[in-house]
């Protein structure tokens, strides 16, 4: 009988250890990959006719509006126990939705109302005596921080919902069970003893202590499903149902706005693959656990409100699974178990969920490059991110938060911080701090631009202005938040999979840098005549003559976007944080980029009030007028060591653009991937489609239950847009030929 | 070098990422002017040889540069228009792609004599060519020109062995007419030069850009051929053993 091999990992947590101690890299090609049993595939049939249910009924199935939900408060739950190889429900039933309102009451409250229930009258009463973390942020708010965050100039802040974009390492239940992670952090709180019993001291005790008690929980969900998780996994099957209890804690227990999965595939295939050489199970047998457990993923679900879908439209969770990469001693990691997640789409078909993110470096085998070229060419379904890029920061076990967060797994956290709206910034320096829209005093009182033509020297240095205050607002409100999200809506079960000392970022982000750059282009290159409103507020510009459009690998707008990343960052970086966190930066929308354009009157590069803004870093909407290379080349130039958290780029191209031969497509799309990474893009989304599809998608969305396509960090079900975020999507330049 | 870099030629525009004209990725340059006026044209707006923007061939290959690792498996095409109607600033641009490193292929419909634009066609690593039609007569009336040409042109390729791809264009009723496909695919099997035949379906993307133009598009009610048509021409060609 094969075993594992011994080292550091077989008596400290350190799973990264055991991961280069025993994996198999794969070289070869997908041939060895299976169909999907009959098991699975009726399985996944009775989940169809639910998921059309849960459409039908208005995006949410059932409720339990009467359970305040953790790790071990529900009964085990099952869609049809006989043919489930892999356990576990978030509720007792599948896509009932479980009530989490530690993060706020309200939104509870709201939801619910939205879906036309009512809060049980029990729950109502315990929180007359529980406070939550989005009461403790609104006791602490000040005045200027409300204020900025009513005129939307930062937007999306994490102050009445879970804050998410933590990652459990859910493999470390799968590799020593949970008495050994039990003894460890006995030993961590044994060991945390201080002369001085400081706010530092107190708090690391508290944590630790609420960490034990969410692993005696996790075990327990365990054994209600009939599974001893006390020790470690002994083959694939529990090696995937260990670490899949790990999640659906996490789940259980917190509502975050990112729930990801961390990087999984690789140190399961250490098991498929002894199991295989064992004799244990066949490639059939693990195939249909591997689906079973995707299945499982992509039933997760969250109660949230109808402005929250506003903002992150279509019902994500982000339950990002890395994929791939290259390890510390230059082997590539990818295995077997690499081929068979991304085979789920396949097998279950396109979905959203899990995120499948493949960590990408020209040196991944070529046959892997071009199988995944070919599942996104059918599928639209997968992301990918620069290894190289985030190897040389995070080392060879991190993995992805929601959509470009890179972290390493179990060692770092973040703080959550959603973004500012920096077009929104460069028109209140403008304006000397007024609110376009509203006219209120917002920031600053300065002096505002004057004259009849904006001046690219003056607006910089008013902009500049501005944004010190907006970053350091900001940054105190961030702090005002996670204080109060560890002090009452603390994650337990995913901190417990933590090592007992983190690196903690403050994942801030920007919203509108196209919008910005090209502005400020027109500022510089054409002549842009500001139009005052009867209160000599500046409302509309008109702009004489043409300028460089951030797309085109034009320099001269290229440089401007590179200076405003570099400019923003580095005051972030002077701002005091909460808990010694250090301040990162993300280009990141999600599909927010709609609600922020609503929200921001016109801007000097011609975009009229309320227009969207381009997603991410994306150029904005057919300003890429130079075809899709000079859009990535552009893209690719924005510094990442200056945007840490992660800089998203949406690429979608027709199909026939990809060459005329399926082959040809597939090595030409894998060829373009190695390129933009060689340049220094961060990450991608590749969609393949033709918008003719999309716009039938709209009218017949019943024919569509599985169209995914990939939006700024993320996937979604094109159907469960709203119809404002569907024409964003088919507005958004497809790369066509010429 | 700075002579060849300082040969001005008009080019339409740039596509920086050509999945169509030619092996791999290529950064594609069309340039302006054209001496065939194809029915079925879908880039009308290239005809004009006075129109476009003017530029050195120097210039044209600086802005290349920055796409080297995209098109490093691919390459460089010229298209247009007809590239060889402006023969010394197409053999311009091909010498300074080669000093580049960079693969090189002409996309032409070989509509010039040879004569004039050899030194562009001897630089080019493959050509791209367009028969427009096999019989002259047929050629004329669809493009304005006979073939000759063209046929002279794919002979010397064969002499030379210069790697060729054929293009056809399939219209319904014109083209797309079984025996005359049959009679093509029988003289195409003489040349071992010929590494590809891509058989183009008519498309009428175009349309608006003659309307822009206010010439009349004769096509306009011409149907694009279907699927079903397409497999059928295909496989006149396939049951010859010729490359698609």
């Amino acid at each position: 009988m094969k075993d594992f091999i011994p080292g550091h990992w077989s008596h400290t947590v350190d799973v990264q250890d055991f991961i280069q101690r025993n994996y198999t890299p794969y070289d070869g090609d997908e041939s060895f990959l299976t169909p999907p049993t009959q098991r699975t595939r009726e399985l996944w049939d009775e989940v169809k006719v639910l998921l059309e249910k849960e459409r039908q009924a208005g995006g949410v199935l059932d409720v339990d509006a009467s359970t305040i939900s953790d790790i071990d408060a529900y009964a085990p739950g099952y869609i049809d126990k006989d043919k489930e190889v892999i356990v576990g429900l978030q509720t007792d039933a599948p896509l009932k939705r479980a009530i989490m309102p530690f993060g706020g009451i309200r939104m509870v409250r709201k939801s619910l109302e939205a879906y036309g229930r009512k809060m049980d009258p029990k729950v109502e009463e315990i929180f007359k005596y529980r406070k939550t973390h989005n009461d403790g942020v609104f006791d602490v708010y000040t005045p200027d921080i409300k204020k900025a965050r009513h005129s939307h100039i930062i937007t999306g802040l994490p102050d009445a919902y879970g804050r998410g974009r933590i990652i459990g390492d859910y493999r470390r239940v799968a590799l020593y069970g949970t008495d050994f992670l039990i003894k460890s952090k006995q030993a961590d709180l044994d060991g945390l003893t201080y002369d001085v019993m400081d706010t530092h001291a107190i708090r690391r005790r508290e944590d630790v202590a609420e960490q034990i008690r969410a692993l005696k929980k996790l075990q327990r969900l365990g054994e209600s499903y009939g599974f001893d998780i006390s020790k470690p996994a002994q083959d694939t099957k529990e090696a995937i149902q260990w670490l899949y209890f790990g999640y659906l804690a996490a789940v259980k227990e917190q509502n975050g706005a990112a729930m990801s999965l961390g990087r999984t595939s690789t140190f399961l295939d250490i098991y498929a693959q002894r199991d295989l050489e064992n004799g244990r199970y066949t490639e059939e047998e693990i195939q249909e656990m591997v689906d079973q457990f995707i299945m499982k993923l992509r039933l997760v679900r969250f109660l949230r409100t109808p402005e929250y879908d506003q903002l992150f439209s279509g019902d994500p969770t982000w339950v990002t699974e890395s994929i791939g990469g290259i390890g510390a001693d230059g082997r590539h990691m990818v295995t077997k178990n690499s081929y068979r997640f991304l085979h789920t789409l396949t097998n279950l078909g396109p979905a959203p969920e899990p995120n499948m993110t493949i960590l990408w470096s020209p040196r991944l085998p070529k046959n892997f490059q071009e199988f995944c070229s070919k599942m996104s060419i059918q599928t639209s379904s997968i992301q990918y991110e620069s290894d190289d890029l985030m190897r040389k920061k995070f080392g060879d076990d991190y993995a992805i938060a929601c959509c470009v967060s890179a972290m390493r797994v179990g060692k770092q956290m973040q703080f959550f911080g959603a973004r500012a709206n920096l077009a929104k910034c460069l028109l209140y320096a403008i304006n000397g701090g007024r609110d376009e829209i509203s006219g209120d005093q917002v920031g600053p009182e300065l002096l505002a631009v004057r004259g009849n033509t904006l001046d690219y020297d003056d607006v910089m240095k008013k902009f500049d202005v501005m944004m010190d205050w907006l970053a350091s607002l900001y940054i105190n409100a961030l702090n005002i938040i996670h204080y109060m999200h560890d002090k009452y809506c603390y994650e337990k079960i995913q901190m417990a999979l933590h090592d007992q000392q983190v690196v903690r970022t403050m994942a801030c982000g920007i919203a509108g840098l196209s919008v910005v750059a090209d502005s400020l282009s027109a500022i510089k290159y054409a002549k842009v005549h500001p139009v005052r409103n009867e209160t000599g507020l500046v409302t509309e510009y008109e702009i004489e003559g043409d300028f460089p459009k951030f797309g085109n690998n034009d320099p001269r707008v290229d440089d401007i976007a590179v200076m405003i990343v570099k400019k923003f960052m580095s005051k972030l970086e002077k701002c005091r944080t909460y808990r010694g966190s250090r301040p990162t930066m993300s280009i990141l929308t999600i599909t927010s980029n709609v609600v922020y354009g609503k929200h921001t009157g016109s801007t000097p590069d011609g975009r009229k009030r309320g227009e969207p803004f381009a997603p991410g870093a994306n150029p904005m909407h057919g300003r890429d007028s130079s075809g899709c290379v000079a859009s990535m080349m552009s893209v690719a130039k924005l510094p990442y060591d200056y945007s840490e958290d992660g800089i998203s780029y949406t690429f979608s191209i027709v199909p026939g653009a990809l060459g005329r031969e399926e082959e040809i497509r597939e090595g030409n799309l894998a060829q373009l991937l190695n390129s933009y990474f060689m340049e220094g893009g961060h990450h991608i989304n590749v969609n393949v489609l033709n918008r003719d599809v999309l716009l039938d998608a709209m009218d017949h969305p019943e024919k569509y239950p599985q169209l995914t396509i990939r939006v700024s960090g993320y996937a979604v079900n094109f159907i469960k847009l709203t119809r404002e975020q569907q024409m964003d999507v088919i507005s958004r330049t497809f790369h066509d030929h010429f | 070098m700075s002579s060849i870099s300082d040969i001005a030629g008009r080019i339409h525009s740039v596509e920086t990422f050509g999945a169509l004209d030619g092996p791999g990725i290529r950064y594609v340059v069309f340039l302006q002017g054209c001496l065939l006026r194809c029915a079925y044209c879908h880039n009308p707006d290239t005809w004009d040889g006075c129109d476009g923007t003017s530029t050195t061939a120097g210039e044209v290959v600086e802005k290349i540069l920055p796409f080297r690792n995209f098109i490093q498996s691919g390459g460089v095409t010229l298209s247009g228009g007809e590239p060889l109607v402006q023969p010394e600033f197409a053999a311009a641009i091909l010498r300074l792609c080669k000093e580049q490193g960079f693969h090189t292929a002409v996309d032409t419909c070989g509509a010039v004599p040879m004569e004039k634009c050899r030194e562009a066609l001897e630089l080019a690593d493959m050509l791209l060519l367009d028969i427009k039609a096999l019989d002259s007569e047929e050629c004329k009336s669809l493009t304005g020109m006979g073939n000759e040409n063209a046929l002279r042109l794919l002979n010397w390729c064969q002499e030379v062995q210069k790697p060729v791809w054929i293009r056809h264009v399939c219209v319904p009723g014109i083209t797309l007419e079984p025996q005359k496909l049959e009679k093509l695919s029988d003289f195409l099997t003489g040349f071992s030069c010929i590494q590809k035949i891509e058989l183009l379906p008519f498309h009428k993307m175009g349309a608006y850009k003659w309307e822009a133009l206010k010439v009349p598009f004769t096509l306009a009610d011409t149907p694009e051929p279907t699927a079903a048509q397409m497999e059928e021409a295909r496989s006149i060609f396939l049951s010859r053993n010729l490359p698609l």
